[in-house]
C-alpha cells in the first residue's frame, strides 16, 4: 500500500517553477562552473527572503540558538513588536532615557544540571547578564533575579544558588535590587528556573554593533572555546567521559573595559553563548552584509574539548562558552587590542581568528588546518540542549 | 591529536595534489566515487576540492545509512515510539530525518520519548533504569554499526534484560555499490572504498568491482590525507591500466576484517529477503533483520509496525543524488525549498548527507588550489 | 555515522574484561572491547572507537608506514620544487 504524501506548501512550488523558469530561458544549458554559480545566487536570494515558521510546534531546535532560534525570533517576536529599539537584535538594547543613555538586557537560565564543575545555575544567571550589558559597551550597575521553582525543589540547593549569585554579583561590581518568586507543581521547571534582567550605563562615545563590521577588521577571540558547553555535557553523566574540563563562566566587564580603554574604536562585541563562535561569525556577516574569513589554526581549543568535541561528532565553534567574547576590531587595531585583553586574566589566550573582508558577503568562511576552504553556517539546532 | 594530526598536514597535501595532477591525462575526465557519507563530509569539511584539478570530479556515493531510510521507516519508528510506556532511544542523526508528518524532534513535541544516545550500550543503562517501560533501540548504520547493536543485544540476552529492544534498519553495502555499478547514469573511473565498513567486513567483498568491472578500490581513511593518498593512488592504477582492490587505511582495517565482530551479526541477525532503499528502490538481501532466536529483542515482532510505503515527495530528488547522478544543487529544491532547517529529503538532513556537507561546508566560489599556487609564487 | 575516533587504553576493567577506559586527547570514556575478544587489547595499544566500542586496533607500523610514503611524497615535492627554482635562475 503506498500512501502520496505530497508536501506542496507554497514554497516548493516556488522554487520548482523558478528552476523550471531557468530552464525555459535556456540558462541551465550553460557550462558547469556558471551552472554552479546561478544555483548559489538562488540560494542568496532565498536566504535573504522574510523568515517563516513552518512548524506548528515549538521543538528543541527553537532554543538551540541556531537558525531555528533566529527563524522564530524574527519571525515571530521581531515581527510583533516590531520597532527601531528591537531590529538590531543586539545582546542588550541601548535606550536613551532622561539624559542618560543605558544598556537593558535579559536572559533566562534553564541549565541542566543545576550544579557543574565551575559553577552552578546562580554564576550563569549574573555573569551572563553581566556579559551581555559590557558588550553593549556598558557599565553593569544592577540586575533583577526572577525564579521558578519546582514543588519538591530542596532549599539547601536553593541557597547554595543564590550563595553563588552573591559572590558573583560581588565579583561583577553588581547589585540584585528586585526580584520574583514563582512555585509551580513537581515535574515542571526541573528543579530551579532563573530570569534575570540587567541595567548599566553607556558612559563612551561611539555605537557598538556587529552591523559596523567592515572589510579589513580583524576578529578577535578572547580565549579557548568550548569550555561550557563541554562541561555541561559531561556534567550530564549521561556520556560516562571523565576530563578536566569546567565552565568558563566569568563576568567580562573588567576584560571589557581593559579593551574598550586600548582601543576606543572597537566596532563590537558578543559573548559567545548558546551557538558558539560560529553563531557569533555568522551574525557579524549577516548584519554587516560582509565576509568573514576565519582561520582554524588561529582558533583557541583546548585539547580536552577537541578531544571530547571529536569523540561526539561536534564542532567546538557552535559549542557554548559562558566567559568569552569575540570582538570585531579596525584591522591596523588588532594587536593592541590583543594586548590589552592578555594584560587580564580573563584573556590570557586571546588571539585574532580571522578578518572581515567584502567578499562572499553573508557567508563565513573557515581555512581548515589542511589549507582548504568550507563554510561555517548557522547550524539548525543544537547537539547539546539545554546549555544554559 | 594522534592519528589524526599527521593526517592533517597541509605541506604533505600539497606534494600530493602536485602528484595527483601530475598523473592526469591532458584532456581525459575522471570520475571518482566515495561511497562512504563520512568521506564526503571530510572532503567538504577540510575543503579537499581545492586540492584537486578540474579533470577530476568527486561523485558523492549512497554510504549515507540515515540517507537512505525511506520516509516509511521514520513513520514506523515514531508509531513505535507512540507506543504507551515506550523510551525510543537514537542516535543523534536521525532526529530531524522527516517522516511523512515530521522528525523524531516534532514527535517529541507532541508527546514520544524519543531519546538521544551516543552509543547503543546508553539504552540498556536507560532499560535498567526504567524497568516499567519498553526501551526501542533505533538501529541505523552499516555493517560498521550492526556490531555495536550485536554485542548489546548479546549483553542484554545475557543479563535477561526484559524490556530492552531493537527496530532493526542495517544496511549492508555491497548491495548499494553493486545498484551504482548497474546504474545505466553512470561512468565511474573508480571507487574511494568504504573505511569503517571495512573493518568489519573486510577488503575482500570488493574485489568484484575490480575484477568484474574492471574499476580500481581504494579503501580509504577519514582524514584528509588519507583521502588524498587514496586518489593518488587510484590515479597511479589508472595512470597503469590496473584494477585492484588496495587497502590505503591499513593501520585500522585488516584485510579479513573483524571476525568477531561478523560472528556477533551473524549471532544476531540475518538478511532481508529485500528492503526498501530511498531512491535506490528495493534491493534484495541488502538489510538486516533480527534472528528468531532473539525475536524477543525484536521490535518488529513486538509490536504492530505499519509498514506503510511513503512514496518521497515529488520534489525531492535525494535518489539521483544519492546514486551520484545528481550534484547536490542540481537537485531542483537544492539550497531553496530543501535546506537543513526545511529539509524535504535526508541528504540535506543527515551529518553525512552529500547535500548537507555541500550545503554546510562547500557552498561557495570555489578556489583551486593551483590559482593559489600561482599567487604565492 | 561512520564517525571513529582514535583513542589510547588506558586500563582494562578489573571487572568486567570486555570493557577498557580509554584516553582520546585528556578525554576518559569507559569503552566496550568485546569486539577485539579474539585479540584484546592492552593498555599503550591504540584502537578506533566507534558509538561506544572498539572496532578495531591501530597499527602502529602500518600508521608509520603510511606516514613515511606521505614524508616520502613531500621530499620528493621539495626537493622538485627546489630544483625548480634553480632552474628558473638564468
Amino acid at each position: 500500500m503506498t500512501v502520496d504524501h505530497d508536501h506542496q506548501p507554497g514554497w516548493i512550488g516556488e522554487a520548482l517553477a523558478e528552476h523550471d523558469q531557468l530552464e525555459t530561458e535556456g540558462r541551465t544549458q550553460l557550462p558547469l562552473a556558471d551552472r554552479e554559480q546561478q544555483v548559489l545566487d538562488r540560494i542568496d536570494r532565498a536566504r535573504r527572503r522574510r523568515p517563516r515558521v513552518r512548524e506548528e510546534r515549538v521543538t528543541m531546535s527553537h532554543g538551540s540558538g541556531g537558525k531555528a532560534t533566529h527563524t522564530l525570533i524574527e519571525a515571530i517576536f521581531l515581527d510583533a513588536f516590531r520597532n527601531p529599539l528591537l531590529e538590531p537584535l543586539e545582546d542588550a538594547a541601548q535606550l536613551a532615557v532622561g539624559g542618560a543613555r543605558i544598556a537593558l538586557t535579559t536572559d533566562s537560565y534553564v541549565v541542566s544540571p543545576l550544579f557543574f564543575p565551575g559553577g552552578n545555575i546562580g554564576d550563569l544567571a549574573v555573569n551572563g547578564t553581566v556579559n551581555d550589558l559590557s558588550v553593549a559597551g556598558a557599565r553593569p550597575l544592577y540586575l533583577s533575579a526572577g525564579f521558578i521553582l519546582e514543588e519538591g525543589f530542596p532549599v539547601a540547593d536553593l541557597a547554595r544558588v543564590v550563595e553563588a549569585m552573591r559572590d558573583a554579583a560581588a565579583a561583577a561590581g553588581v547589585q540584585v535590587v528586585t526580584g520574583d518568586t514563582k512555585v509551580v507543581q513537581k515535574g515542571k521547571a526541573d528543579g530551579c528556573y532563573i530570569n534575570t534582567a540587567g541595567v548599566g550605563l553607556i558612559e563612551r562615545d561611539g555605537a557598538l554593533g556587529v552591523a559596523r563590521a567592515r572589510p579589513g577588521d580583524a576578529i578577535i577571540v578572547s580565549g579557548p572555546i568550548g569550555d561550557h558547553g563541554i562541561t555541561i555535557m559531561l556534567a550530564r553523566g549521561e556520556l560516562d567521559i571523565e576530563a578536566d574540563i569546567c565552565s568558563d563562566t566569568a563576568p567580562l566587564n573588567g576584560l571589557v573595559a581593559g579593551l574598550l580603554d586600548a582601543v576606543p574604536g572597537v566596532r563590537a562585541m558578543r559573548d559567545a553563548t548558546r551557538g558558539g563562535v560560529a553563531t557569533i561569525l555568522n551574525e557579524i556577516a549577516k548584519a554587516a552584509d560582509v565576509g568573514v574569513l576565519v582561520s582554524e589554526d588561529a582558533i583557541p581549543v583546548r585539547a580536552e574539548v577537541r578531544g571530547a568535541s571529536e569523540l561526539l561528532g561536534i564542532d567546538p565553534m557552535y559549542v557554548a562558552c559562558e566567559g568569552r567574547l569575540v570582538a570585531v576590531v579596525p584591522g591596523e587595531e588588532a594587536d593592541r587590542a590583543v594586548a590589552a585583553l592578555r594584560a587580564h586574566p580573563l584573556g590570557e589566550q586571546a588571539a585574532v581568528i580571522g578578518r572581515v573582508r567584502a567578499e562572499q558577503p553573508g557567508i563565513v568562511q573557515l581555512k581548515t588546518a589542511f589549507g582548504g576552504t568550507r563554510i561555517v553556517d548557522l547550524l539548525v539546532g543544537d547537539p547539546l540542549p539545554r546549555i544554559c | 591529536m594522534r592519528f589524526v594530526d599527521e593526517f592533517r598536514d597541509a605541506e604533505k597535501a600539497h606534494a600530493l595534489a602536485a602528484k595527483i595532477a601530475a598523473l592526469c591525462e591532458p584532456g581525459r575526465q575522471y570520475k571518482l566515487m566515495e561511497v562512504c557519507g563520512g568521506h564526503t563530509h571530510t572532503i567538504y569539511k577540510h575543503g579537499l576540492e581545492d586540492y584537486l584539478p578540474e579533470s577530476i570530479t568527486l561523485v558523492h556515493g549512497p554510504g549515507c545509512p540515515v540517507c537512505v531510510i525511506p520516509m516509511g521507516r521514520v513513520d514506523d519508528a515514531i508509531h513505535l515510539a507512540s507506543q504507551p510506556d515506550v523510551i525510543m532511544t537514537s542516535f543523534g542523526d536521525m532526529m530531524r530525518v522527516p517522516g511523512s508528518g515530521g522528525s523524531f524532534f516534532d514527535a517529541n513535541a507532541e508527546g514520544t520519548n524519543i531519546r538521544m544516545v551516543y552509543s547503543p550500550l546508553d539504552s540498556l543503562k536507560i532499560a535498567r533504569q526504567n524497568p516499567d517501560k519498553q526501551v526501542v533501540f533505533m538501529a541505523i548504520g552499516f555493517e560498521t554499526t550492526a556490531p555495536s547493536t550485536a554485542m548489546t543485544m548479546l549483553r542484554a540476552a545475557a543479563e535477561g534484560l526484559p524490556n530492552f529492544s531493537v527496530f532493526c534498519n542495517h544496511v549492508t553495502i555491497i548491495p548499494a555499490i553493486k545498484a551504482i555499478l548497474d546504474s545505466p547514469d553512470l561512468r565511474l573511473d573508480g571507487f574511494i572504498g568504504p573505511g569503517h565498513v571495512s573493518t568489519v567486513i573486510g577488503c575482500r567483498p570488493y574485489e568484484f568491482i575490480a575484477r568484474d568491472y574492471g574499476k580500481p578500490v581504494v579503501v580509504a581513511g577519514f582524514e584528509p590525507l588519507d583521502i588524498l593518498q587514496s586518489i593518488y593512488m587510484l590515479m597511479v592504477q589508472l595512470s597503469q591500466g590496473r584494477s585492484e582492490v588496495e587497502n590505503q587505511y591499513a593501520r585500522v582495517v585488516p584485510w579479513d576484517g573483524n571476525l568477531v565482530a561478523l560472528r556477533a551479526i551473524g549471532e544476531t541477525m540475518e538478511l532481508r529477503p529485500y528492503f526498501e532503499w530511498r531512491g535506490l528502490g528495493f534491493i534484495s538481501h541488502s538489510a538486516l533483520q533480527v534472528r528468531e532466536k532473539y525475536a524477543a529483542m525484536d521490535a518488529e515482532r513486538l509490536f504492530q509496525v505499519p509498514g506503510v510505503r511513503v512514496a518521497d515527495p515529488k520534489a525531492c530528488q535525494c535518489g539521483e543524488v544519492l546514486k551520484g547522478v545528481l550534484k547536490p544543487w542540481e537537485c531542483k529544491v537544492f539550497g531553496t525549498a530543501c535546506t537543513p532547517e526545511t529539509p524535504i529529503g535526508t541528504c540535506m538532513v543527515s551529518p553525512e548527507g552529500a547535500c548537507a556537507a555541500y550545503y554546510n561546508f562547500g557552498r561557495m566560489n570555489r578556489n583551486r588550489v593551483a590559482e593559489a599556487e600561482v599567487a604565492r609564487s | 555515522m561512520c564517525l571513529g575516533i582514535p583513542g589510547e587504553v588506558i586500563e582494562l576493567h578489573p571487572d568486567q574484561p570486555d570493557l577498557a577506559k580509554v584516553d582520546v586527547s585528556g578525554v576518559r570514556r569507559l569503552i566496550n572491547i568485546g569486539l577485539l575478544a579474539d585479540d584484546p587489547p592492552v593498555p599503550g595499544e591504540w584502537v578506533l572507537i566507534h558509538v561506544g566500542f572498539a572496532l578495531s586496533k591501530i597499527d602502529e607500523h602500518e600508521a608509520a608506514a603510511a606516514m613515511q610514503f606521505l614524508e616520502g611524497i613531500g621530499q620528493a615535492y621539495d626537493d622538485e620544487i627546489a630544483a625548480l627554482k634553480e632552474s628558473l635562475i638564468e
